[in-house]
């Protein structure tokens, strides 16, 4: 069982890195304007930047990313460009293939088509990589892998086993805190429910500004529905496995944008990081966020959308 | 065009032959292959002689490998390439990384195509698959709209395979999780969307409610045939209105289009549906065989025969079909 693995010391001795993943969400410049501004003063050590949903969204062009870029860098901030995700038109593939071919220290990749173009040179691998064992895990370290973000179906199992046989130099990131990206169409759901054609869609997503509430006939919250991509209606909470998180040797833990009470999300994993709260605290601190409860069971092996700690 | 059918048992594969598949895809016991049903796919026995129907006829025989396996599981899917090996099928069916590299590695004369369940909707990740693997053939999502699927043919370094007819994918697949999320497992884990265990049927005073991991996927009245409760093709609540939020119970139809996607230099057309009965893979595959040979001979006037059309309806999902991402206004 995990637990004997967990108990041997295998870890690091320092408290993982905390990185804010790249918004998911249609965000208005004013709110993103923001969002980055506070970024810039808080306690993150590492921000992801771009659009990775839908490219026709278009509240940052080039020059505003650059811009938050060197701003977040200048506070001492890593900064990793994400690329899209489900690349699909040649015109998308040629945005990527910029940023792919650019001088950004580190990209993180979400599409094996991204993956090509920056083969060879220093990537993050997103959460939509598919790496599931050791031999893919390899393959990546010797194309340019630094940094994978666990697939999020993917339990403490498996990234133990994963964790055992991880090639030198590459680290390990895992989303302990928001939404998790289930699923990724051609199809706008979001235009969808409002009866719109995708080529017509009016950018009706500017509106959700945490994604549309899709709710089973008996009103459980259940996804949450953002342009092509399909998310948990509940957050992920991992922060009560924190110490099985450090002791399988995590170096970067993720939290995910959203809309409203970021600080409070950041606080109690500073909190975690600190040692100023237990982790079963915090992680009961963010349930009370969590409107809708959270959920933990991919973790643990089960269902993700299972609440199995605390 | 190659005609790809599929065949979840000795007889469906035989049917398929004799319908005039020009090759059947197929899988082993267990959850290596993304359609692991109980009951259904191949003992290493049925699939020699499978093969040696197919080669008997000049046909051949593909097996797909196409899931993902982690740590615990990893020595079934390298077995299962070196079974395949062995047997001299004449492609494997591959989607993982780290079983590319192993059957790249360990059977350098294999024959590798790049599964769906790969998820490659551009020319670059199929390229990947090329440089680091030798893929010859890519399958790709259906996602891509028709004006999409011509630029990855025109970029790709292999040709490419698309879905003809069957269960349709809404999702980029590879990259769906909504299965595990209610049930935990997923095609990339388990080798199945929706499974049946987790499924339960349940009589109320009203009619039937289908789940699926607990989570209710729809309600039907006493007078509405209820479907099986795949995830995305249920009925949910947003912004207020009852509906099917994601998509309606229906099954991709591409004959409609045939003339198009030969133009545009699709290599194969695969036939969804290794979990359907012998009969469904006899009446699909006697469908497109008579259909690509029709389109062929006379591409300008090819027309959908009616027989043809009802044939399909009859097996489809909610006995309705669509173009699905092919035809962009349904995006």
């Amino acid at each position: 069982m995990a637990m004997n693995r967990l108990s041997r010391p295998a870890g690091h001795t320092t408290p993982p890195r905390v990185a804010l993943g790249p918004v998911p969400y249609h965000w208005s410049r004013e709110r993103l304007d923001a969002f980055y501004d506070w970024a810039v003063a808080s306690s993150v050590d590492i921000v992801y930047l771009g659009e990775t949903v839908c490219p026709k969204r278009r509240s940052y062009r080039g020059a505003d990313w650059a811009r938050v870029a060197a701003a977040l860098r200048q506070a001492g901030k890593e900064v990793v460009r994400s690329t899209l995700t489900l690349i699909e038109a040649a015109s998308e593939l040629g945005a990527v293939q910029r940023l792919c071919a650019s001088d950004e220290p580190l990209v993180e990749v979400n599409d094996i088509g991204a993956l090509q173009l920056r083969k060879g040179r220093p990537f993050v691998t997103g959460p939509a990589i598919n790496i599931y064992n050791a031999a893919t895990l390899n393959r990546l370290a010797g194309l340019g892998l630094r940094r994978w973000v666990l697939p999020l179906e993917l339990s403490r199992d498996t990234l133990a086993a994963l964790q055992a046989e991880r090639p030198a130099g590459v680290e390990t990131e895992v989303l302990v805190h928001g939404r998790m990206a289930l699923a990724w169409s051609a199809r706008c759901f979001t235009a969808r429910a409002h009866h719109l054609a995708k080529d017509e869609c009016g950018f009706c997503c500017l509106d959700y500004p945490d994604g549309m509430p899709l709710a089973t006939r008996e009103d459980e919250a259940f996804l949450q529905v953002n342009g092509v991509q399909l998310q948990s209606a509940r957050p992920v909470n991992l922060i009560g496995a924190w110490d099985e998180l450090l002791a399988l040797g995590v170096d970067v833990v993720r939290v995910m944008p959203q809309a409203e009470g970021m600080d409070r999300v950041l606080a109690q994993v500073e909190a975690c990081r600190q040692g100023a709260r237990s982790p079963a605290e915090a992680a009961r601190a963010l349930d009370a966020l969590a409107e809708d409860g959270t959920c933990d069971g991919y973790w643990y092996g089960e269902a993700g959308l299972h609440r199995h700690a605390g | 065009m190659e005609l790809v059918c599929p065949a979840g048992s000795l007889v469906a594969l035989k049917k398929a032959l004799a319908a005039g598949a020009d090759a059947v895809y197929v899988g082993f016991r267990d959850d290596t292959n993304a359609r692991h049903f109980a009951g259904l796919n191949f003992t290493e026995e049925a699939i020699a002689e499978g093969i040696e129907l197919a080669h008997g006829m000049g046909r051949r025989v593909y097996l797909a490998i196409n899931t993902y396996p982690r740590p615990q599981g990893w020595q079934r899917w390298t077995a299962a390439v070196d079974r395949a090996a062995d047997l001299g099928v004449d492609a494997l069916i591959l989607a993982d990384i780290g079983v590319f590299d192993y059957a790249r590695n360990r059977h350098p004369e294999l024959r590798l195509h790049l599964s769906v369940q790969g998820s490659a909707t551009n020319p670059e990740a199929i390229r990947f698959y090329h440089e680091e693997f030798g893929i010859r053939r890519a399958v790709v999502p259906r996602v891509l709209s028709l004006a999409q699927v011509r630029a990855v043919i025109a970029a790709s370094p292999v040709p490419i395979e698309v879905f003809g007819f069957g269960s349709l994918c809404v999702m980029a697949e590879g990259r769906c999780i909504l299965s595990s999320y209610a049930t935990g497992c997923s095609p990339n884990t388990y080798g199945a969307c929706s499974p049946g265990h987790a499924v339960e049927w349940r009589e109320t005073g009203i009619g039937v409610e289908t789940r699926l991991g607990g989570v209710l996927i729809d309600r039907f009245g006493s007078d509405e045939p209820a479907g099986y409760p795949t995830l995305c093709k249920g009925r949910f609540q947003v912004a207020g209105e009852t509906f099917y939020a994601l998509e309606e119970p229906t099954s991709l139809n591409t004959l409609p289009i045939l003339p198009d996607l030969m133009a545009a230099g699709v290599a194969a057309i695969k036939i969804e549906g290794r979990q359907r009965s012998p009969a469904y893979v006899e009446r699909v595959t006697r469908v497109w065989r008579q259909a690509i040979d029709a389109c062929r001979a006379d591409p300008e006037h090819f027309r959908p025969r009616t027989d043809w059309v009802e044939a399909l309806q009859r097996v489809s999902e909610g006995t309705q079909t669509t173009l699905g991402a092919l035809d962009r206004p349904w995006q």
